[in-house]
C-alpha cells in the first residue's frame, strides 16, 4: 500500500557521526556483499571489470571540502585589497574535508512511497522501515525521482528499484549471533560511525546520541522527516593552536614524578 | 533530468489525442459519415494509445504495468493509468455509437471531455508533484500540459471540421488562440523555470549535506570512478547543451508557424491544409519543448554531486 502509515509503533533507523567516518567505504562494500546476496534480486552491475562500471548499490560516500565562509574581523587587518581570508587556516577554523556515508534515510514523509503506482513502495507500520516489494516494481523510477536524496537506484540487471532496506534480514534474524542482528554497514563500520537503533525511544543510545550531539536533519525543507539523522562535524581547533596545546603538554609531561622522576633527579645528578 | 525518448512522445501523442477526445466529446461539427468518424475518433484514439504504448516502454517490467492501476488514492502516475483507460473505454463507446446510429451522444461526450480533461491534469502532476525538481514543482505545470493537448487536439480536430465557423468565430481564428494562449503558459513557465532555482525550497550543497554551517560545501570526491543511475539519471546535462537553440526551433515551429498558417487559413478560405501544415510543425515544436521540459530540469540530488 503505497499510503503512507500515520504513525509507526518504533522508528529503526541510522545514526551517521560525521566526526569519525574516516571514509574507508568499509560500509559501501559490506551493504553491498550482504544485499546482493539477502533481501530481494541481487544487486546488479554492468561493465563492472570495464571502463565504464555501472551497478546499484544503496550506500555510497561522498567526500566534500567544507571552506569556512568568514574571517573574522580582528584577524584580517587589512580591511582593503585583498586578503588572504580564503585561505585554509586564516580564520578562526579550518577548512575541513568531511567524508559523508549516504544511504536511505527512512524518511516519516515519504515522497517516495506515495507516488508509486504499484504499492511496491511503502513504509512499515511496526517499525517504520520503508521498503520496495520487488516482485511488484514495474521499474517506472518515479519513487526516484521523488527522492531528493538519491537514495534509490535503479537495478541495472533485474530493472528493479533498490534501496536500502535497513538490513531487515539482519535485524530481526535469529539464526544470527545477537552481535550481528545489526545492519551490515553498522556492523562493519571500523569506526563505530554507524548506528542503529529506534528513535521512537527517547532513552535508545540514538535518541541521546542524537540529542547530545546536535544530529541534524539533511535537507528539512523538502519535509520528508528524515529518521536517519547526521550528526555534525566537532569544531576543529587551529593547527598553531593545535601545536601550543601539544607543545604544553610534552612540557608538563618532563615533570615527571614517582620511580621516573626519581631516575631523571638521579640521572641528572650523576652529570 | 534524462530526457527519455518514450515520455517525451507519451505526453506530446497522448497529450494531442486526449485534447482532440476532449474537443470531439464537446461536440465540434465535423463532416457527416462513417469515415469521418472513423477517422476522427480513430485518429484520437490511436495517438493516446500509441503514447500510453510508447510510455510502457519507458518501464522495466511492462508485463507488471497493470498493478500501477491499484494506487490511485495516493498517485498521480497510477491516476494517471485509470483516467486514460476510462477515457479511453468512455470515448471508445461514444464512437462506437456515433458510428452505428450517426448519432453523438451528447452525455457520453461531456463525460468523455471531462476524463480527457482530468487525464491530461494527472499526466502533468505526475511532474509537477515532484518537490525535487523545482522547474516542474508548478501550477503553471498542469497549465502548460492542458493548453498543448487543447491546442494541438484542436488543430487536429479541426482538420474534419464541416463548418468555417464556431460561434461567429473562424476555426482557424479559434485554432491560432489555442495555440498563442497554450504558448503563452509557456513562456511563462520558462520564465519561472530559468529563474526559480531552489530558491522556493533554499536548498544547496549546504543543506543537502547538513554542512553549511561549517561553511561553503564542495564535493572533493564523487562516491565512485565512473557514472551510476543518479548522476545519468537526475545530473545529466548533456541535453541541455543546445538549450538556447532548441528553444528557438520550439518557438518558431510550435507557434509561430502554426499561427502563421491559421492567419492564412483565414484569408485565403482553404482549411485543411494549412491546418494539417500547422499540426506537423506544432508537433515539431512540442517535441522540442518537452525534450528542454525534461534536459533543463534540475534535480536535488544534484546538490550532492
Ligand atoms: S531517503 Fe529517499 S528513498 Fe529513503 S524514505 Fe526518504 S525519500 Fe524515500
Ligand atoms: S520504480 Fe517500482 S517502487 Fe519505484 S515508483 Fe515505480 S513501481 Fe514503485
Ligand atoms: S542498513 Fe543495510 S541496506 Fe541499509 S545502508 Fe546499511 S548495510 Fe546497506
Amino acid at each position: 500500500m503505497t499510503q503512507l502509515p500515520t504513525q509507526t509503533d518504533k522508528k529503526l533507523g541510522l545514526v551517521i557521526d560525521l566526526d569519525i567516518c574516516v571514509g574507508c567505504h568499509a560500509c559501501v562494500v559490506n551493504c553491498k556483499e550482504w544485499n546482493t546476496s539477502g533481501y530481494g534480486a541481487p544487486l546488479g552491475d554492468t561493465n563492472a571489470y570495464d571502463a565504464d562500471p555501472l551497478g546499484s548499490w544503496l550506500n555510497r560516500i561522498h567526500t566534500y571540502e567544507v571552506t569556512p565562509q568568514e574571517t573574522p574581523a580582528y584577524d584580517n587587518p587589512s580591511s582593503t585589497g585583498a586578503s588572504p581570508s580564503h585561505q585554509c587556516g586564516s580564520g578562526d577554523s579550518l577548512a575541513q574535508l568531511v567524508h559523508f556515508p549516504k544511504s536511505c534515510l527512512h524518511c516519516e514523509d515519504a515522497p517516495c512511497v506515495t507516488v508509486c503506482p504499484t504499492g511496491a513502495s511503502m513504509k512499515r507500520s511496526e517499525d517504520g522501515i520503508v521498503l520496495v516489494e520487488e516482485d511488484k516494481c514495474i521499474g517506472c523510477g518515479l519513487c526516484a525521482w521523488s527522492c531528493p536524496y538519491g537514495a534509490r537506484e535503479m537495478d541495472p540487471m533485474e530493472n528493479v528499484m533498490k534501496k536500502c532496506t535497513l538490513c531487515v534480514d539482519r535485524i530481526y534474524n535469529d539464526n544470527l549471533p545477537e552481535i550481528d542482528r545489526t545492519p551490515a554497514c553498522v556492523r562493519t563500520c571500523p569506526a563505530n560511525a554507524r548506528h542503529f537503533g529506534d528513535f521512537a525511544d527517547p532513552n535508545s543510545d540514538v535518541s541521546i546520541m542524537v540529542k547530545e550531539r546536535g544530529g541534524m536533519d539533511l535537507m528539512p525543507e523538502m519535509d520528508t522527516k528524515p529518521v536517519n539523522k547526521y550528526l555534525p562535524p566537532r569544531a576543529k581547533v587551529k593547527t598553531s593552536d593545535g601545536l601550543e596545546i601539544a607543545a604544553e603538554q610534552s612540557k608538563s609531561e618532563m615533570k615527571a614524578d614517582g620511580f621516573l622522576g626519581w631516575l631523571d633527579k638521579a640521572l641528572e645528578k650523576m652529570g | 533530468m534524462h530526457p527519455a525518448i518514450s515520455v517525451i512522445f507519451f505526453t506530446v501523442t497522448s497529450g494531442a489525442g486526449f485534447g482532440m477526445m476532449f474537443v470531439l466529446g464537446l461536440g465540434l461539427p465535423v463532416h457527416q459519415g462513417a469515415w469521418t468518424t472513423i477517422l476522427s475518433c480513430g485518429l484520437a484514439l490511436g495517438l493516446a494509445v500509441a503514447g500510453l504504448l510508447s510510455s510502457t516502454f519507458h518501464l522495466g517490467h511492462p508485463e507488471r504495468a497493470w498493478r500501477a492501476f491499484s494506487q490511485w488514492k495516493s498517485s498521480w502516475l497510477s491516476r494517471e493509468g485509470v483516467l486514460a483507460v476510462l477515457t479511453l473505454v468512455v470515448f471508445g463507446l461514444y464512437a462506437l455509437i456515433w458510428l452505428a446510429s450517426g448519432e453523438r451522444l451528447a452525455s457520453l461526450g461531456y463525460l468523455s471531455s471531462f476524463l480527457a480533461a482530468l487525464t491530461v491534469f494527472a499526466t502533468a502532476m505526475i511532474y509537477a508533484q515532484l518537490k525535487t525538481v523545482p522547474n516542474w514543482h508548478s501550477k503553471l505545470t498542469p497549465l502548460t500540459y492542458l493548453g498543448f493537448a487543447l491546442a494541438s487536439g484542436f488543430l487536429l480536430a479541426a482538420l474534419f471540421i464541416s463548418t468555417s465557423r464556431i460561434g461567429g468565430v473562424h476555426v482557424a481564428a479559434l485554432a491560432a488562440i489555442f495555440v498563442a494562449a497554450a504558448w503563452l503558459f509557456k513562456f511563462i513557465w520558462w520564465r519561472r523555470a530559468d529563474n526559480v532555482g531552489f530558491s522556493e525550497t533554499g536548498s544547496n550543497a549546504g543543506t543537502a549535506t547538513g554542512l553549511g554551517h561549517l561553511g561553503d560545501v564542495k564535493l572533493l570526491e564523487s562516491p565512485h570512478s565512473s557514472d551510476n543511475y543518479l548522476t545519468k539519471e537526475m545530473v545529466h546535462q548533456i541535453g541541455r547543451k543546445h538549450g538556447a537553440k532548441l528553444r528557438f526551433i520550439a518557438v518558431i515551429c510550435g507557434v509561430v508557424v502554426p499561427v502563421f498558417l491559421c492567419t492564412l487559413a483565414i484569408f485565403s478560405g482553404l482549411i485543411v491544409l494549412p491546418l494539417l501544415v500547422a499540426v506537423f510543425s506544432m508537433f515539431i515544436g512540442l517535441f522540442c519543448e518537452r525534450w528542454l521540459f525534461f534536459a533543463q530540469a534540475k534535480h536535488a540530488v544534484s546538490l550532492f554531486y
